[in-house]
């Protein structure tokens, strides 16, 4: 069988690639994405965690896969399906391990994804799109995080649950319909696990992968922002590439191949030594089964919700409702969309910017860790003023950006970027 | 409304205000998950002491006899009360409606209390009970007032007494407050043959609430030295590719 030549002019392989081609888009797919989209040459450490979060988000998605084959999503069986898969399913342990620490993993890695972008004007156009899928991705995450965490039923699960959807009921006159059209009962139930379960392994994981896909298409029309936080395609060479990029495989390939081996190391240790990160990743009331009379002394969320959780709580309750926390929590998340028109900075990357906005920077990371370390202990004593001190910061680095970004006293920007490590 | 529930809060949970008035500091004891004889040991006394009300409902008594290395026979002759199948989970034979009905409260299952309580918990807990002629079983415990539990381990420690200090309260009136507790009667092991006792038992509630803990940890070490050559590897080749961008 011989291949007949192609009527574009298209010289086509020869083999089983050539007829794959002639059908599929596969090389071409294989050159635009990986062999011939070149990147910068200047990444730095702050780049890993682009490849990590899709890494970790595979590992989601094939160990869950395993964990769904012997979880029963029912408020009767559930706990003691996950001690099931703790002591009788083989490799259970560490199937669900990689998957409670991944959940972690993938916040720690999200969040330094997002600082990355904050550091170096990564949201500024023409990258807008890029960084609203982001956002997207971290909404949804967040809540494929918090339905995730009441599947195992324990007694955590539940009050967290609780707690979480009657946030809901603070709307006001749809508040408490809402409520219960989310938890499928009065209270949170065995339908509430149920639902929960369907929302945790399938609609947001498609939603979830369907805008991974358009954040990385995005970024691959406009080509990835570096460092220095200027257009490698400004330069380009004779073969109309530009001067500073460098195909994406097999240089940042290798390169994330050295990250990947470094963030295992970190996560297995957790894994293999101590999976509960001192009741970090796995809390410790968690381990007991979902009572609804047993309210555990402090409800507090996971660590990568502390944050908000802190927000929630740093605003009292005015003219009678307690919607204001709600309301300040959800624009907390809902500000992040608009970074990209909040800077107005001439130059994005912050090593040409001024010492305003790194000062700003470094004061919105403390009060974004305080805010994580606050939601984690009963408001008492220093915790609410600490609260209140933290979200006014939170805000004020978005809110006041425009207008420090403006007057900041701004450095030249090269014209090419300024080496590699 | 809200005063009437603080209200019905404090009658109905009494061991919560005691608690927030004195939060007795836990005992330290540390678990060695490798020391099989110890684990050997707690399983026998978890069986003899614990097993009549305390399930292990997510341990099977085969898992528990491989991991442990306790041979089949031993088993079905020395451990098992309440069934003749090694493969059924280690559930006591005390049906939780009648312990509610003789103890207020159905006995937890323990298989996963070392992971919700700590070990340092159920170290301190044993050894915490101390006689008080005001609880209907004669005793208390300082780590959990107020306890539910008959101190079914008195005939091995004997009965602690408590020991009380003079505190002033903020309405200035003094008043006794428990500090401690010292030596009361004598049971028929020593102070640190009891301790042994309690700490097999940590040991081996260590070991139920994760049984793969100890296989975990070694095989890590080889999983850990793997990844390290990964590592070294993938950093050369790295360095190996990149020569040639400048």
């Amino acid at each position: 069988m011989s291949a007949s030549s192609d009527s574009s002019g298209n010289e086509p392989g020869r083999g089983l690639l050539g007829w794959i081609d002639q059908r599929f888009p596969l090389s071409r797919l294989w050159k635009e994405q990986l062999a011939e989209y070149y990147a910068p040459k200047n990444f730095n450490f702050w780049y890993y965690f682009g490849s990590l979060a899709l890494l970790v988000l595979v590992n989601q998605i094939v160990t869950g896969i395993f964990l769904t084959m012997s979880y029963k999503p029912s408020a009767a069986e559930a706990f003691a399906s996950v001690q099931y898969i703790m002591t009788d399913v083989k490799w259970g342990w560490l199937i669900r391990y990689m998957h409670t620490t991944g959940a972690s993993a993938f916040f720690i890695i999200v969040y330094l994804h997002m600082f990355r972008g904050l550091m170096y004007g990564s949201a500024r156009k023409p990258r807008e799109l890029i960084w609203i899928f982001g956002c997207l991705i971290f909404v949804l995450l967040m809540a494929e995080a918090f339905m995730g965490y009441v599947l195992p039923w324990g007694n955590m699960s539940f009050w967290g649950a609780q707690v979480i959807t009657s946030l809901f009921g603070s709307l006001p006159v749809i508040g408490a319909g809402l409520v219960q059209w989310i938890r499928g009962d009065y209270v949170i139930a065995d339908a509430t696990v149920n639902r929960f379960f369907a929302l945790h392994v399938a609609a947001l994981p498609l939603a979830l992968i369907f805008l991974v896909v358009a954040h990385v298409m995005a970024l691959h029309e406009v080509g990835s922002n570096n460092p220095d936080g200027i257009e490698i395609k400004k330069h380009k060479g004779a073969d109309g590439h530009p001067l500073d990029g460098i195909p994406f495989h097999p240089y940042y390939t290798v390169k994330d191949l050295v990250g990947v081996a470094g963030f295992l190391l970190l996560f297995c240790g957790v894994i293999f030594f101590e999976p509960t990160f001192g009741g970090f990743f796995l809390e410790r009331a968690n381990f007991t089964p979902a009572n609804p009379l047993l309210t555990p002394p402090d409800i507090t969320p996971v660590w990568y919700f502390t944050p908000f959780y802190a927000m929630l709580r740093a605003v009292p309750s005015f003219a009678g409702t307690q919607v204001w926390g709600v309301l300040t929590m959800g624009a907390a998340i809902v500000i992040l969309f608009f970074v990209p028109w909040l800077d107005r900075s001439p130059v994005k990357s912050i090593r040409y910017k001024g010492p305003i906005y790194k000062i700003m920077l470094t004061l919105f990371v403390l009060a974004f860790i305080t805010l994580g370390d606050v939601g984690m202990h009963h408001p008492a004593g220093i915790y609410p003023l600490l609260a209140r001190v933290g979200t006014a910061v939170y805000f004020a680095f978005f809110l006041l950006m425009p207008w420090y970004t403006k007057i900041d006293r701004v450095k030249p920007v090269p014209e090419r970027v300024t080496g590699h490590v | 409304m809200f005063k009437r529930f603080l209200l019905m809060a404090s009658i109905l949970l009494p061991g919560a205000t005691v608690l927030a008035q004195e939060a007795y500091p836990l005992q330290h004891f540390d678990t060695n998950i490798n020391d099989s004889q110890s684990l050997q040991r707690g399983a026998r006394d978890f069986m003899n002491y614990c097993s009549g009300c305390h399930s292990l409902q997510y341990l099977r008594y085969n898992r528990m006899a491989k991991d442990l290395k306790i041979p089949l026979p031993e088993l079905r002759q020395n451990l098992m009360f309440t069934s003749t199948k090694p493969f059924v989970h280690i559930v006591s034979a005390m049906p939780p409606a009648d312990a509610v009905k003789w103890f207020g409260v159905a006995p937890p299952d323990l298989t996963l209390m070392a992971k919700f309580m700590g070990t340092d918990y159920i170290y301190s807990f044993l050894e915490g009970f101390y006689a008080d002629p005001s609880r209907p079983w004669g005793v208390n415990n300082i780590y959990k007032p107020n306890v539910a539990m008959p101190f079914v381990l008195a005939s091995l420690q004997g009965v602690q007494k408590p020991v009380y200090k003079s505190v002033t309260g903020p309405d200035g009136h003094a008043r006794m407050q428990l500090a401690g507790v010292a030596p009361g009667t004598a049971g028929s092991m020593t102070p640190a043959q009891y301790d042994q006792f309690v700490g097999d038992v940590t040991n081996f509630l260590n070991y139920a609430a994760e049984p793969i803990k100890a296989k975990r940890e070694s095989m890590g070490v080889f999983v850990m030295l793997f990844l390290l050559a990964f590592f070294v590897f993938a950093y050369l080749l790295k360095k190996e590719y990149w020569k040639d961008v400048h």
